[in-house]
C-alpha cells in the first residue's frame, strides 16, 4: 500500500490542492461526509455488527433458538481445541489449500507464459482458459462429482487401470484429492488471466538483452521473468490462499464432508454446527479462531512475499 | 528475430491443455442430449439423436425460468446500484485520503476482505430475518454492501490517477460538488465500471453461499440454489441433471462468448493497477 501512495501521490499536486483547499473550500467537504457516511453505517451495520456479535456469542452457551443463554467465558474456546472434529476440518482446509495454492500459481504462471509466448490462436486460448471463471462452482462441483463417480471408475474398467475404477470421492484418504482437482481447475482460469497481465508488463528489450547475453530460457525465468512479476505472485498467493482455506461450495457439490466427516471445511462445519447443529456459540467461537488464523496467514503472507520482492 | 516466428511446440502443449477444459464440458452437453439407454452403452460417445425432452423435463422439474428470472434480477440490480454507489463512496475516500477520516474509512472497508464470511454468516441470519430482509430485496442489498470493500479497493486506485485539475475545473465553472462527480468523474470512470460491473456480475450469479442462508422461500430461489434444491430429486438420472445443470451454466457462456474480449480486458484492468 504505502509504495503506491508515493508513487500515486505526487507531492507537487498534493501541495498545490490542499493550500487550495484551505482558501475557499470549507463547505466542500460537506458533501465528501454525505458521500460516504451513509456507506459507512450500512457496512457497520451488516458486516461489522453481525462479527462483533458472532466475538459476543463465542462467550455464551447460546444454541441459536432458546430465549435464555449464559456466559460461560473462554469454555468454547477450550472445547474448540479439544474437538476432534473441528482439528480435523482446519487439517483438511490446510491441506486443501496448501496445496491447491501451489498447483494453481504453478499452473497458471506455466499457461500464462505459454498464451503470451508466438503461438497460433493466442486469442482464442486465451478465452478458453478463462472459461471456468465465468461458471459457477457449485454446479462445476455436481458435474466433476459425476465425473469422478461415474466416467472416470467406468473407464478405468473398460482399460483395465486398477486405481481408476474406485470412486475417489467415496474414499476417506483420497477424497481431498478430488476436491483439489475441481479447485484448481475453476480457480487456475483467473490467475492464468492475472499472470499473464503481469507478463505482458515485462519489456521485450530485456529479453532481447538477456539473449545476447548468451542466458538459457531457465535463466532467463528466474533472473528476469520472475523478478518482474513478483508483485503478482504476491497478489494471487495471498489471494487463492485466502480465497482456498474458505472453501465451501466445492465440498457441498462433490462429497457434503464425506466420506464420514473426511472432507469437512472449517466454512462447512461451522454452517452444519452452527445452524442445525445446535451449536450457534460454540461454532461462533470456532470462527472467531478461522478469522485469526486468516489474518495472521494473509499477514504472514505479505510480509514475507514483499521481503523477497524487494531481495530480488 | 527468431522469436517472432511461431512456437508450435507450445502452441501444440496449450491447445493438448485446453482438452483439460473441453472434455467435462463436452461431457456436459453430450450427456444432457443422451437417453440413459445409450448412458448405459458409453458414457463418453456421441449422442445418437437429440433428446431435447431431458431439456423440457429439466425446465420443467426445477421450474427453470423462475430461477432464471431470480437469478437476472438479483444481478442486475445488483450490479447497476454497485456501480452507481460503490463508485461514489470511492470517490470521496480517493480524493480525502489525506484526511484521518477518509484514510481510516479506507482500510476499515479494505480490511474486510479478509474477514471470512462464516464469522458473519450466524449472527447475521438472524439479523435479515428481523429485518424482513429474507429475500431477494435484502440479498440484493447485502451484495451492494459487501461487494464495497474490494470494489472500494479497486476504484480507489483508479481515481486517485485521474488528475484533480478536471473537478477543480467544474468548480470554477459554477458546478455542484455532486455535478462534479456526476457529470465528470462518473463518465471518467467507465473503463472501471465495466471491471466492477464484470466481477460483480459473476459473483451475485454464481454465488451459492449467500442465497442458501438468506433466502427462506423456495420460489426465490436462484439458478445455483436450485441445482442444489433438486439435487437429490434428480437421483441417478443423470441425463435429466446434466440438461438442468447445462441450463443454468449457458446463461453466463453465451453472455462470455459474445463479450469475451470485453470481459477479459475489463478484469486485466482491474488486475493492473
Amino acid at each position: 500500500m504505502s509504495r503506491e501512495d508515493v508513487v500515486l501521490n505526487n507531492p507537487k499536486s498534493s501541495t498545490v490542492t490542499i493550500k487550495k483547499k484551505k482558501t475557499k473550500i470549507k463547505m466542500k467537504n460537506i458533501h465528501f461526509y454525505l458521500m460516504t457516511i451513509p456507506a459507512f453505517i450500512l457496512f457497520l451495520t451488516f458486516h461489522t455488527y453481525p462479527a462483533l456479535q458472532g466475538i459476543y456469542y463465542s462467550f455464551t452457551n447460546w444454541d441459536g433458538l432458546s430465549l435464555t443463554y449464559d456466559f460461560v467465558g473462554l469454555k468454547n474456546y477450550l472445547n474448540i481445541f479439544k474437538d476432534v472434529n473441528v482439528l480435523n476440518s482446519y487439517l483438511f482446509t490446510f491441506k486443501f489449500a496448501i496445496v491447491s495454492t501451489i498447483l494453481v500459481n504453478i499452473i497458471s504462471l506455466a499457461v500464462a507464459m505459454g498464451l503470451n509466448s508466438k503461438i497460433k490462436g493466442r486469442n482464442f486460448f486465451r478465452a478458453v482458459y478463462f472459461l471456468p471463471n465465468v461458471l459457477g462452482v457449485l454446479i462445476v462441483g455436481f458435474i466433476f462429482n459425476f465425473i469422478f463417480s461415474n466416467v472416470i471408475p467406468k473407464l478405468g474398467d473398460t482399460w483395465h487401470i486398477a486405481f481408476l475404477s474406485n470412486n475417489i470421492l467415496g474414499s476417506e484418504k483420497m477424497a481431498w484429492i478430488g476436491i483439489v482437482i475441481v479447485a484448481v481447475w475453476q480457480a487456475c482460469a483467473f490467475n492464468i488471466i492475472l499472470y499473464l497481465s503481469g507478463l505482458q508488463t515485462v519489456p521485450t528489450e530485456l529479453y532481447e538483452a538477456s539473449a545476447l547475453d548468451g542466458a538459457n530460457k531457465w535463466q532467463e525465468f528466474w533472473k528476469i521473468t520472475f523478478p518482474m512479476i513478483a508483485p503478482f505472485f504476491t497478489i494471487n498467493m495471498v489471494l487463492s490462499m485466502k480465497n482456498f482455506l474458505m472453501v465451501f461450495d466445492h465440498v457441498v457439490a462433490l462429497t457434503g464432508g464425506g466420506p464420514g466427516r473426511a472432507t469437512e471445511s472449517i466454512s462447512l462445519i461451522i454452517y452444519k454446527g452452527g445452524f442445525s447443529g445446535g451449536e450457534f456459540a460454540y461454532q461462533s467461537a470456532n470462527s472467531v479462531i478461522y478469522l485469526i488464523v486468516i489474518v495472521a496467514i494473509s499477514i504472514f503472507q505479505i510480509k514475507v512475499l514483499q521481503r523477497r520482492e524487494m531481495d530480488m | 528475430m527468431l522469436k517472432q516466428r511461431t512456437n508450435w511446440l507450445v502452441t501444440s502443449l496449450i491447445a493438448l491443455g485446453s482438452l483439460v477444459i473441453f472434455i467435462p464440458l463436452y461431457l456436459v452437453i453430450s450427456i444432457a442430449l443422451k437417453t440413459p439407454d445409450e448412458m448405459a452403452q458409453s458414457v463418453l460417445s456421441l449422442p445418437t439423436g437429440l433428446h431435447f425432452e431431458n431439456f423440457t423435463k429439466a425446465i420443467e422439474a426445477t421450474n427453470f425460468f423462475a430461477a432464471f428470472k431470480n437469478s437476472t434480477v438479483i444481478t442486475v440490480v445488483t450490479v447497476v446500484f454497485t456501480i452507481l454507489t460503490n463508485s461514489m463512496v470511492a470517490y470521496a475516500i480517493a480524493r480525502n485520503m489525506d484526511r484521518k477520516f477518509f484514510k481510516g474509512l479506507y482500510y476499515f472497508f479494505v480490511s474486510a476482505m479478509f474477514v471470512p464470511f462464516p464469522i458473519i454468516m450466524l449472527p447475521l441470519v438472524k439479523q435479515t430475518s428481523q429485518l424482513g430482509m429474507d429475500n431477494p430485496g435484502g440479498l440484493i442489498f447485502l451484495y451492494i454492501v459487501y461487494g464495497a470493500a474490494l470494489n472500494i479497493f479497486i476504484y480507489v486506485g483508479y481515481i486517485r490517477s485521474i488528475p484533480r485539475e478536471l473537478e477543480e475545473a467544474a468548480i470554477v465553472d459554477g458546478c455542484s460538488p455532486w455535478g462534479v462527480f456526476w457529470k465528470v468523474i462518473f463518465p471518467l470512470l467507465t473503463p472501471i465500471n465495466a471491471t466492477i460491473a464484470i466481477l460483480t456480475c459473476l459473483w451475485a450469479w454464481n454465488d451459492f453461499m449467500l442465497p442458501l442462508i438468506i433466502l427462506n422461500d423456495p420460489a426465490d430461489a436462484t439458478l445455483p440454489l436450485v441445482q442444489y434444491i433438486f439435487q437429490s430429486e434428480f437421483g441417478t438420472d443423470f441425463n435429466l441433471a446434466f440438461a438442468s445443470y447445462l441450463l443454468a451454466l449457458s446463461p453466463m457462456v453465451i453472455v462470455y462468448i459474445f463479450a469475451q474480449k470485453w470481459i477479459i480486458g475489463g478484469i486485466v484492468k482491474g488486475a493492473i493497477k
